[in-house]
């Protein structure tokens, strides 16, 4: 066994996700399963491999592509602050946090 | 029915044998009448469609030079941002959330003329192969009503497959473009990862989403593409790199171009009868005067590993945003961080879930490692695979998909069995190199197989050609 139940707890919890008792079960389950398969990448010597993150080469980014670091207005709070579930503009409110 | 392409559509609209607002009212019918059924549309925008058709109307009427989709009626997969209409990813989370901008793509296209019908269903977060994991019901296969027209971009492929649009965008993550293309039988390409802009496009997993066009013919992707490929500000990772005349390279000879064939995407696992299509395919190719070359690629076995580490991960980061504060949901409690538990817990569906707790998990201490850094690891071995090709061979052949689209409900108890369904297509996501999946005929004259043309990176061009070329000789009805 690859994940137990107590590792999926510790996991949603770091998510923050509430999961009922039969979704833990299930996910476990095939969580399980797929950590079982993925195990097949232990066939491969990655030790002299460097990680790849993501596929730009370095003249694509960087320079090329990074902006004047300069402000540009958008006028999208009201918009936005409308849908929030419990907006107080221009604030988002949150149940509260600090005790008095 | 008529089947209109851009070109066709843009050159009625301009010989004024139909108005732009005759076409769009046209598009409406049709989706009134088939949409219920398929449900391929989540949200419509009539108010905004006909906006722009009256605009394209008064151009026609005043003998302005027409941009090249003018009047074109097109559907936007619902990840992807429209302001003022509903955008919910396929998800209860945002099931009420309406963009206060488009995306970068949506602009561009309606700049160009188009008409945004509406927006298209999907898997929630384009997380799945069969548009099964949407949570506002499954999309229907307009080629075969009891079957999946795959996913994640179901909606948008089939949208184009019925009739309903004349074009649509999807995204495509670990195949999510290409293999509903497939499924539905109709061109689907997704460019080089940075050819098109990502700005405004709900994130899964970054460093390898990408939009894409759906199309009836392959020149009609050219002319998609074409607008929304280009360096974009708002998008750090959408490069500077030139963009091709790609509807003048679609019309120019392949002769003598080598088209590798990896023996790996022909393995166990796929489909005889799909094997037997991409063959006669393959024979088709060879007839336009391409030379085939048996190539390895010898990591492609691990793709599907790889790729569920680093894309679950990367989506479990980015979906940390859902927290019922800014946007979407909220399931209120007394306690902020019990208020972020209900509110995940409640809004998102089980694959979405099921992907935060792997994703989490890959990433946690202790297990980062083994599980992450490996795959980013193997993700450049994968990458290195390609490169090597292509010092060998101009293009790469593959079915898109090992089977044509399964049955509604056949594969959603097992979650590793649907990600296996992914192994032709991850590849090129996480090499980051451009893919196109082309009809080649159809199982017993009915389910659609589809041919896959990966090109180097930036070599759109090439791709499209053979693409184009394949069409015209028939490969589509192999």
């Amino acid at each position: 066994m690859k994940i137990s139940r107590e590792d999926v707890l510790r996991v949603a919890e770091l998510a923050y996700l509430d999961l009922s008792e039969s979704e833990l079960e299930t996910y476990r389950l095939q969580i399980d399963e797929i950590l079982e398969y993925i195990g097949k990448l232990n066939e491969l010597d990655t030790a002299n491999v460097e990680p790849m993150a993501q596929v730009l080469a370095d003249d694509q980014t960087a320079d090329a592509t990074l902006r004047e670091d300069v402000e540009i207005p958008v006028h999208a709070a009201a918009e936005l602050l409308r849908q929030a579930p419990d907006p107080e503009p221009p604030y988002f409110c949150v149940p509260k946090v600090i005790e008095r | 029915m008529t089947k209109w392409t851009i070109d066709s559509a843009r050159e009625a609209i301009a010989g004024k044998k139909i108005s732009a607002r005759e076409l769009a009212d046209e598009y409406y019918k049709r989706i009134e009448a088939r949409n219920p059924e398929l449900n391929a549309f989540l949200a419509l925008s009539p108010e905004r469609a006909y906006a722009q058709a009256d605009k394209v109307d008064a151009m026609v009427a005043s003998g302005k030079p027409l941009p090249p989709m003018a009047g074109v009626p097109i559907a936007i997969k619902d990840t992807i941002s429209t302001r003022g209409t509903k955008t919910t990813c396929g998800s209860k989370i945002l099931e009420q959330y309406v963009p206060p901008y488009d995306a970068t793509a949506v602009t561009r296209l309606e700049a160009a003329g188009a008409v945004i019908l509406g927006k298209t269903n999907c898997d929630e977060f384009a997380m799945g192969s069969s548009n099964e994991n949407s949570a506002f019901g499954v999309v229907r296969n307009p080629e075969a009503t009891d079957r999946v027209p795959g996913g994640s971009s179901g909606g948008s492929a089939a949208a184009v497959a019925a009739g309903l649009a004349v074009a649509s965008l999807g995204t495509d993550t670990g195949g999510s473009i290409r293999q509903p293309g497939s499924f539905c039988g109709v061109p689907a390409m997704m460019g080089s990862y940075g050819r098109v802009s990502r700005y405004g496009l709900i994130a899964f997993a970054s460093s390898l989403d990408r939009i894409g066009p759906f199309a009836n013919n392959v020149k009609d992707i050219a002319t998609v593409l074409q607008i929304i490929a280009g360096r974009d500000p708002q998008d750090s990772t959408s490069t500077t790199a030139p963009v091709p005349e790609y509807r003048t390279e679609v019309g120019k000879p392949v002769t003598g171009l080598r088209v590798g064939i990896p023996k790996e995407y022909f393995g166990a696992g796929m489909d005889g009868e799909v094997r037997k299509k991409i063959e006669a395919g393959i024979e088709v190719l060879k007839r336009i005067g391409c030379k085939t070359v048996e190539i390895a690629m010898p990591h492609t076995d691990y793709a599907i590993a790889t790729y569920y580490i680093i894309a679950t991960a990367e989506a479990s980061s980015n979906l940390a945003r859902y927290d019922g504060v800014r946007y979407g949901l909220r399931v209120d409690d007394d306690s902020l961080l019990a208020m972020y538990r209900k509110t995940r817990g409640a809004g998102f569906g089980p694959e979405v879930k099921r992907r935060i707790v792997l994703g989490t998990y890959v990433l946690s201490a202790g297990y980062y490692e083994a599980y992450y850094l490996k795959g980013q690891k193997v993700r450049a071995l994968i990458a290195q695979d390609f490169r090597d090709a292509y010092t060998k061979v101009d293009v790469i052949v593959t079915p898109t998909s090992p089977v044509p689209a399964f049955k509604l409900g056949e594969r959603t108890a097992d979650p590793l069995q649907m990600y296996l369904a992914d192994i032709y297509t991850v590849t090129g996501s996480l090499a980051g190199v451009p893919g196109i999946s082309v009809p080649c005929g159809r199982i017993c004259g009915k389910l659609p197989v589809g041919l896959q043309i990966f090109g180097p990176a930036f070599g759109e061009a090439k791709v499209l050609q053979l693409a184009h070329l394949f069409e015209l000789a028939g490969g589509g009805t192999v």
